[in-house]
């Protein structure tokens, strides 16, 4: 399979803290790959650094074919980014979001009406589409964010713990998004603390203390490690069994 | 370029969205303009004087009518000891006392030289010079009637040889507040350039709206001129805003081109929008951001020279204004608005807030970062 993201001991330390411990891994086109880890196990900033808003200490990394240290600039025309703070203008009406995402990642009008016009339908918001981003409710403002961090079509795109803070029915309707989006061939790279996520995973990384502990798909894994569920996997990996 | 105009778009709709902006943009000038440009005067109006006539004479009585024949002199009652007046000076209900000793009219009238006493509250030194020119002018004039009455033989010999004549020049009905106007149109220009970029900016930063941008292909120059272009045209639209409002209640002229005066306004603008820039930069959090802001502002403001002459600072302050938009802007903006200077007489002020802006923005684009080092 073709791979869109190559990491080779890609290592970022801040001061004598190390966040990414030599990591290692890669994504092919079109794959759901999970990483997966407790608060504080290095996800964002592994995430942050191959979006091109950190830059690594070492390590070689190529997203999209092209080399984080060099070509940053043009990796992000093809990559789509999703943080964990929510990211669209609040004071902005639905279709003013997409209007200005649609025009910085240089989308023509013609193509930016017809977006809106498929959003609308996709996510049936037409009847509000001229409400501010801030007074819709937390599940809505994420399944935009995600589309419009979609809509320029991106190779890629890093979503950093999307599902945090959203009920389970919002965090289903969200996932069947990202199913949608892997189908349409755009390879989609999330992190979570939820384990059960994991399971939608096609292939997921464990992480713990800034190392990577466990690659693999989430069958493969739970009949290596013996366990029911990924989140018994973790628990094994997390806290090894003594003596 | 089209990435900028969408984030200019952008902007336009979210200054006029918001709540706090449009009474910023145009309820404030209206303010500054109306308040601070009748209230931040140095004109004397009016000298409240507690009198001490000891001597209530004829001459003394003349002595007091011609104080109060003054415009600002005013006499609100009179004392008969010097204690209850001078009391009076300590509780600030007057600021001038005027003692006139018995004996004066004896003493003028065998030609011993009569003194009277003028004691002033000079806790505000520049008004306290003012009451001094005042009441010298009003003593002077009592003394040349008293030379050339009291011993008409010798009026031809007493009379003053060479009379001083006055005519104000430029401002020829001493309207302070003409000459305050400019100063005030600077501060406001600043206010709208320098602390709602800074502000705007910190906003999109503590929002994470930032963040999203810098994973686009938003170039850091794209970002920069989206975010200026929009204040500096709301900072040109104040500045006509105000010299038409100037115009219509206070008759504030522009004697010289009216080009000029917005060639120098879009030139500061640059500069003041660029430190604007900067501060953002450095600061994480709006709080932080305003404080920085107002801090220079005020440093600069009261360096300026809008309500105290710079001439009259010290040498090391006068260097300081060498970096000080406002000082620049202020004596642009008078010279041009009520000298009616040319370009050749501010071109100098011109070129350096040119390079200053140019230094500015240059810095504060370099130190921008889409990257963090880490």
């Amino acid at each position: 399979m073709e791979k869109v993201i190559e990491a080779v001991d890609m290592t970022k330390k801040f001061g004598s803290f190390v966040a990414n411990d030599s990591l290692t891994f890669n994504v092919g086109r079109g794959e759901i790959f999970g990483l997966l880890g407790a608060n504080g196990a290095g996800k964002t900033t592994a995430i942050r650094i191959m979006c091109g808003l950190l830059r690594p200490t070492s390590g070689k990394i190529t997203v999209a074919g092209m080399n984080v240290y060099r070509q940053a600039e043009r990796i992000k025309r093809r990559i789509g980014y999703m943080s964990q703070s929510f990211s669209l203008y609040e004071d902005l009406t639905i279709l003013e979001n997409i209007r200005f995402y649609g025009g910085i990642y240089g989308l023509p009008e013609r193509v930016i009406r017809r977006k809106s016009q498929e959003l609308a339908e996709k996510l049936d918001f037409w009847r509000i589409r001229n409400s501010l981003i801030g007074s819709l409710p937390p599940g809505w403002k994420q399944k935009l964010s995600f589309s419009i961090a979609v809509m320029h079509r991106p190779d890629i795109v890093f979503l950093d713990e999307p599902t945090s803070g959203v009920d389970p029915d919002t965090r289903r309707q969200f996932w069947d998004l990202i199913y949608e989006t892997a189908a349409e061939g755009i390879t989609v790279f999330v992190t979570t603390h939820y384990m059960d996520e994991a399971e939608y995973c096609e292939r997921v990384c464990i992480m713990a203390d800034g190392r990577i502990e466990a690659t693999g798909s989430p069958a493969d894994l739970k009949e290596l490690y013996g366990a029911g569920s990924i989140d018994d996997v973790f628990v094994k990996i997390a806290r090894p069994p003594r003596g | 370029m089209r990435i900028v105009w969408f984030i200019v778009e952008k902007e336009f709709r979210q200054i006029f969205r918001n709540r706090m902006m449009l009474p910023f943009i145009f309820l404030m000038p209206i303010f500054l303009l109306v308040v601070l440009v009748n209230a931040a005067t140095l004109d004397l109006r009016r000298i409240d004087v507690a009198l001490v006539d000891n001597d209530l004479s004829q001459t003394s009585l003349r002595l007091t009518g011609k104080f109060e024949a003054s415009d600002i002199f005013y006499i609100p009652r009179a004392y008969t000891s010097l204690e209850d007046a001078f009391d009076r000076l300590q509780e600030g209900s007057v600021d001038m006392v005027l003692n006139i000793p018995a004996g004066f009219e004896r003493k003028i009238l065998r030609e011993e030289g009569a003194q009277v006493q003028i004691l002033i509250d000079a806790i505000n030194a520049l008004s306290a010079g003012l009451i001094n020119y005042h009441s010298q002018a009003v003593v002077a004039d009592m003394n040349r009637e008293l030379l050339t009455g009291v011993t008409p033989e010798s009026a031809g010999a007493g009379a003053p040889a060479i009379e001083v004549s006055h005519r104000q020049w430029y401002n020829p009905e001493m309207d302070y507040r003409i000459f305050m106007y400019p100063g005030i149109l600077v501060i406001l220009v600043t206010i709208v350039g320098m602390f709602l970029t800074a502000v705007n900016i910190v906003r999109e930063k503590e929002a994470g709206t930032i963040e999203q941008l810098n994973v686009t292909p938003v170039r850091k120059y794209h970002f920069i001129m989206g975010k200026l272009i929009p204040f500096w045209i709301i900072g040109m639209f104040e500045i006509a805003f105000g010299l038409l409002f100037g115009a219509l209640l206070y008759n504030v002229p522009v004697e010289g081109s009216l080009f000029l005066v917005f060639l120098s306004g879009a030139v500061f603008l640059f500069l003041v929008l660029g430190l604007g820039l900067f501060l953002s930069i450095i600061s994480t959090r709006q709080q932080q951001v305003m404080f920085l802001t107002w801090f220079f502002m005020l440093v600069f403001i009261l360096m300026s020279g809008i309500f105290t002459p710079v001439e009259s600072m010290p040498g090391w302050a006068q260097q300081v204004n060498v970096i000080n938009p406002f000082a620049y802007l202020i004596r642009v903006f008078r010279m041009i608005m009520l000298k009616g200077a040319e370009l050749a007489e501010v071109q100098g002020d011109l070129i350096s807030m040119a390079i200053f802006a140019f230094i500015v923005l240059t810095s504060a684009t370099l130190l921008y970062r889409k990257t963090a080092a880490g």
